[in-house]
């Protein structure tokens, strides 16, 4: 019950943050509707959002933070992969599909993993079935570093705690 | 000196704009063409849109909610246009789109 209780909560500040920000009409009638609203959803929604025990899921959200920064950087080296492939004049690319299984078991993590996938160099995500990733790569290099090196994997699955 | 930062947000974010749709038209067959709009225009629209935030944020510190709303919209082209990728991808596999192999003709 305490789990459920602390993600009620954290459900309802964070909806009541969001719209305190997008509306920023700081009037009575606008934050009492504000506030029945984010109860609303707080109340049906919480479980969507938020899972399991309160330690668990700050020490998570501080990982998240930590993998962020990385996942954005690999965003640029996509982008740079990506330009230098267009923009070369004999275009070096060389696309194949590779499978390959994970450990990791939540939702969230698959969708984490499944999106880094897709923003990361070379590689787009095509399905996940059963924790079995079906990846499209533009080429043989960023298809290895998947399947090889499986940084990205280890990175997620330190987030989620899941090895 | 604010002036020079912006200009080179937003054509920096051109920048990537322009190789994914050259990547669009360049790229043999359909997996490969959202490997460059995938991606370009994530980073593209989210440089685009940082280069308004800071032009914002210093030109009418008054509203500064605007820029808020302009954060969760890069924060959101983030999640979405992985996701839309994705599953554009599943589609095309699931009906049989044949993917694209070195020495094949163009689609």
């Amino acid at each position: 019950m305490k789990g459920k209780s602390f993600g009620i909560l954290v459900t309802f500040c964070m909806m009541f943050l969001f719209w305190l920000l997008l509306s920023g009409i700081f009037d009575v009638l606008h934050l009492t509707a504000g506030l029945i609203c984010s109860a609303i959803i707080a109340l049906i929604s919480h479980d969507m959002i938020i899972k399991g025990d309160e330690e668990k899921i700050l020490s998570k959200s501080f990982k998240l933070a930590i993998y962020i920064p990385w996942e954005l950087w690999q965003i640029v080296l996509a982008n740079l992969d990506v330009a230098y492939r267009v923009l070369h004049p004999k275009m070096p690319i060389d696309p194949l599909i590779i499978e390959f299984d994970t450990t990791l078991q939540s939702d969230l993590a698959l969708v984490t993993l499944a999106n880094s996938i897709t923003l990361t160099p070379g590689t787009i995500t095509i399905g996940i079935t059963n924790g079995r990733f079906c990846v499209h790569a533009i080429a043989k290099e960023p298809a290895d570093a998947l399947t090889v090196d499986k940084t990205m994997q280890q990175k997620v699955a330190d987030v989620y705690m899941e090895w | 000196m604010l002036e020079i930062i912006v200009v080179a947000f937003l054509a920096v974010g051109i920048f990537f704009m322009f190789v994914g749709a050259v990547g669009l038209l360049r790229f043999p067959d359909f997996y490969t063409r959202l490997h460059a709009t995938g991606k370009c225009d994530t980073l593209g629209e989210a440089l685009i849109i940082a280069g308004l935030l800071i032009y914002h944020l210093f030109h009418y510190p008054q509203t500064p909610l605007v820029c808020v709303k302009l954060l969760f919209l890069i924060i959101f082209i983030f999640i979405t246009n992985p996701t839309a990728t994705y599953a554009l991808m599943r589609s095309a596999y699931k009906t049989g789109v044949k993917p694209w192999k070195l020495g094949d003709e163009r689609q």
